[in-house]
């Protein structure tokens, strides 16, 4: 023991008591229950696990919740960086309507996000029919996934980026226009490597959030075997065969993935701190 | 109320807040506790308040071992840097926080309350704002408010930690006073922090000059702007020029040392240190009279009342600044670039282990 | 809603010199493109839909029995999951925030974990943790308890999906805000109650009240995880999405929407009542300097 180790209380009340209270909660809810997944998924045998986590419908399901997760947040890096821009740094009518929107999909629920994009898009209401008209086909494809998910991530890039935008100095552009820059030349050159970390945050989380994404999705998605089942549906139709270990062993492997993106996403904000220090 | 500082010793990972610091404050003292920033004089503070623990040593208050007492029970107040208002609650609320929380059997009535918390506006002259809030104050204001909320539980002690240091200048300069006066009138013992020199100089009845956790030089603001201690505190306190200098044969002589010195500096007759002088000792005339040495001014400046030359002078590698009166100046008609001779005859002289 | 909503664009700045306005009316035609497109169209659909049948069938769809047991289930779990989550995020962001102590970043990222877990997992941990199938869950089913397939199932998967938003509120806020006014309290003789409630919580009212709304509109609007613990029997364990849901997959389509249209509703009044707590909260930050 450290001879001065009495001394060393704390000056503020309720430590032991807050402390205590948050560890013993945050176990109750999230760690103890999380810990099941593993705890099952140990349980199975090798094979079975690999069969299960391996079969070609599963590991379609994956590759589609990746790849459509992904693009999505690649159309959100731009339509998310524009809206911020012009929200920041233009004055027009509307504006403040338009900020508060941003927030829709955090606010809207996601079945309802869901059944509107399947509605919208299918081949009875008009959006759909004029976008099958130019060969896009939306309902019961890759593609609609796509757009429920750049709905779904829209805001993460958006509410990224628009505080750095805000606090450009207008200094830095100035120095560089009376140092003979163009203001593209401006933008690509400063403004945009500066912008860059914020904006990798909010890709990050966009493209986090859209791996797990359910109810917005599988409504357009029509659910096709091998073509349109993204993962977390695979768990919820083996749960409904009561396949409890497939289940696991499937949410092992996406629990695994979003492991990986919160580590990947703690490296990038590490940067973006770093960045604008 | 007396506070005795025993061996106290601060240790944060990496480095030592305090080291070992002892310190005796008689009661109704005002004492300024000065130093560069990070040298630990705000940590003694806290210390003092139960707001921090030290590792070693004790807190005495008024022959009283608070050490261990946690901090709501020391009856200490204490007026921070950046004031900590209750923003939420208005001034009066404010003011009245220290009295309202008291147990109700200590607690005084409503109306006593209310006459305490008005007659210590009153005193911090802020009595028209106590239906406002921290937030339509200006800074001065605030700090008075927080000095008036600090004085309300009838503390024994008053702890201000760099009390003016978020103020601008003029504002400064009024609180300063103000708070001196109002020291004189109430006497409650006090500490205060600040690394403003001219802020300790002006208002403590005694100055404790600390460096690295550790008390270089204690004593009146005379004493130590006239004798400092060492040549940190010279350093620290007022304007000074630094020069090389030595110690030959019991005398003092600045500047480079000449070739026919070195052997003299082998042989230990000679210790080399630095040499410290105030602008203002420094004698400048037009006539030679031994001692002193030739140079040239280099630039004029006007600082208020005073003037300030800059003066180049062979076996000085730094230019030598001196500060004189309007009258001298205009007496000896100086102009830029001429001839004088500089009087060094009043530098200190610290070579580590002792001093002429 | 992982990035703190740092709120928006002071708008009495202006930039240096502004883009060409041909540049600024392209860029903000697109951005109306894109919302007209994402956000608005969605929107008017809800209620196209729900009233494409008048007014009748929209007003009988919302005052099915069936329907008003969904309503009454998602407030209950509301009025249960909200102060739950709100108290534990008041203590850990008060022991986050005011404390130092070792393995802080490690517990700030473990309070994020449900955010970053499917809906669908989160409620297939409580399966798993007290389903029928598992030891702890027939023992409670033996004494009579019934957790997954009934309401508790649904109230502690939206606890868990809803478990972070108003400790991530606070403790930047919070932290902002510094022990000094905490540290003032206890020299003056304020005891551990009465400083948290005549200082600290008063000062972080704003970001409480804007994390509960977070907190609520996502408990009365999770689709995925309560879907999963929910086992869908009709008029005893759906809220209002599984509602939805279910008359959707029946093809009926404007009772759908209709019930649809007060999740719509509620969500237009939360963004409204977030940017009006968002202009509040700027004022709780710490501004000094």
């Amino acid at each position: 023991m450290h001879p001065f180790s009495k001394r060393q209380r704390r000056i503020l009340p309720g430590f032991g008591l807050s402390m205590g209270y948050t560890v013993f909660y945050l176990s109750a809810i999230v760690l103890v229950p999380l810990s099941t997944i593993v705890i099952s998924t140990i349980g199975i045998e090798p094979e079975r696990f690999l069969a299960a986590v391996s079969s070609p419908r599963v590991l379609a399901s994956y590759r589609l919740s990746l790849s459509s997760a992904f693009f999505a947040a690649i159309f959100d890096a731009g339509a998310g960086f524009l809206t911020a821009w012009t929200l920041t740094r233009y004055r027009f009518p509307g504006r403040r309507f338009l900020d508060a929107f941003v927030d829709l999909p955090f606010a809207l629920p996601t079945a309802v996000a869901g059944i509107c994009f399947a509605t919208l898009y299918s081949p009875a209401t008009l959006p759909g029919q004029v976008l099958s008209r130019f060969g896009i086909e939306l309902a019961n494809t890759p593609a609609g996934i796509v757009v429920a998910l750049i709905f779904i991530g829209f805001p993460f890039v958006v509410r990224t980026v628009q505080p750095v935008i805000a606090e450009l100095e207008t200094e830095i552009e100035e120095a560089a226009q009376s140092l003979g820059a163009s203001r593209w030349q401006t933008f690509r050159k400063i403004l945009f490597p500066h912008l860059f970390p914020a904006l990798l945050t909010g890709v990050t989380l966009a493209f986090a959030r859209s791996i797990g994404e359910y109810g917005s999705v599988i409504f357009i998605a029509g659910n096709l075997p091998f073509k349109t089942e993204i993962a977390p549906l695979m768990i919820m139709s083996k749960l409904d065969q009561f396949d409890y270990d497939g289940a696991s062993a499937v949410a092992f492997v996406l629990l695994l993935i979003s492991f990986i993106m919160l580590l990947v996403l703690n490296g990038v904000q590490r940067w973006q701190q770093k960045a604008y220090r | 109320m007396s506070i005795e500082i025993q061996n106290i010793t601060k240790r944060f990972p990496g480095y030592t807040a305090l080291d070992n610091i002892s310190l005796k404050v008689a009661t109704g003292e005002l004492i300024a506790l000065l130093g560069p920033s990070g040298c630990g004089k705000t940590t003694l503070l806290r210390i003092i308040a139960g707001l921090e623990t030290a590792d070693v040593g004790s807190i005495i208050l008024e022959n009283r071992d608070t050490t261990n007492l946690p901090a709501r029970s020391k009856n200490v107040g204490f007026v921070f840097q950046h004031y900590a208002l209750f923003r939420r609650l208005n001034v009066f609320d404010n003011v009245a926080f220290g009295l309202t929380v008291k147990p109700a059997s200590e607690r005084p009535s409503k109306q006593d309350i209310r006459d305490r918390v008005m007659h210590l506006l009153k005193l911090v002259q802020m009595d028209w704002a106590a239906k406002r809030y921290p937030s339509q104050l200006s800074g001065g204001q605030r700090q008075r408010v927080a000095l008036a909320r600090a004085l309300a539980v009838n503390p024994k002690v008053l702890l201000l930690d760099e009390p003016f240091s978020a103020l601008d200048a003029k504002v400064r300069q009024e609180l300063r006073r103000w708070l001196r006066k109002l020291h004189d009138d109430i006497h409650v013992t006090s500490i205060f922090v600040t690394h403003d020199q001219e802020e300790a100089l002006e208002l403590a009845d005694r100055i404790v000059v600390i460096n690295k956790g550790k008390i270089e030089q204690e004593g009146t603001p005379q004493e130590v702007y006239d004798h400092p201690a060492n040549s940190f505190v010279y350093n620290f306190l007022g304007n000074v020029n630094v020069f090389h200098g030595r110690v030959r044969n019991g005398k003092v002589v600045l500047g480079q040392p000449l070739p026919d010195e070195r052997r003299e500096l082998n042989g230990h007759e000679v210790k080399t240190g630095q040499a410290f002088i105030r602008p203002h000792d420094i004698g400048i005339s037009k006539i030679r009279n031994g001692n002193d040495h030739p140079g040239v001014i280099r630039d004029i400046r006007l600082t208020g009342s005073q003037i300030t030359l800059e003066l180049e002078s062979a076996g000085f590698d730094t230019p030598i600044e001196a500060e004189i009166s309007r009258e001298t100046w205009r007496n000896l008609e100086l102009s830029k670039g001429e001839e004088v001779y500089i009087t060094l005859d009043k530098a200190r002289v610290f070579t580590g282990d002792f001093e002429i | 809603m992982q990035q703190r909503q740092n709120h928006t664009a002071s708008p009495s700045r202006t930039p240096a010199k502004n883009d060409p306005l041909a540049v600024q009316a392209v860029l903000i035609g697109l951005t109306l493109l894109f919302f007209a497109g994402f956000i608005f169209m969605p929107l008017a659909l809800v209620f196209s839909q729900a009233l494409s049948k008048g007014w009748q069938l929209y007003i009988d769809a919302i005052r099915e029995p069936v329907a008003l047991e969904a309503v009454k289930l998602t407030l209950l779990t509301a009025s249960i999951v909200v102060p739950i989550n709100a108290v534990f995020g008041v203590t850990a962001a008060w022991a986050i925030s005011k404390f130092s102590f070792k393995g802080k970043t490690l517990l700030v990222s473990l309070l994020d974990l449900p955010f970053a877990v499917s809906p669908v997992i989160a409620g297939l941990i409580f399966v798993l943790l007290l389903g029928s199938r598992t030891p702890f869950g027939s023992w409670l089913g033996d004494h009579g308890i019934k957790i997954i397939f009934a309401t508790p199932g649904i109230v502690i998967a939206t606890l868990f999906i809803t478990f972070p938003f108003v400790a991530r509120e606070l403790i930047p806020l919070m932290e902002s805000q510094g022990r000094e006014e905490e540290e003032a309290a206890i020299t003056l003789g304020a005891g551990g109650w009465r400083l948290f409630r005549m200082i600290t919580l008063p000062n972080i009212g704003w970001g409480l009240m804007y994390g509960m709304v977070l907190c609520t509109a996502r408990s009365i609007g999770e689709f995925g995880a309560v879907s999963v613990v929910s086992g869908h029997i009709r008029g005893m364990t759906n809220t209002i999405p599984l509602h939805v849901e279910i008359l959707y997959s029946e093809y009926n389509y404007t009772a759908s929407f209709a019930v649809a249209s007060i999740l719509v509703f509620l969500a237009l009044v939360t963004i409204g009542v977030k940017t009006a707590l968002e202009q509040r909260l700027e004022g709780s930050h710490n501004t000094r300097h």
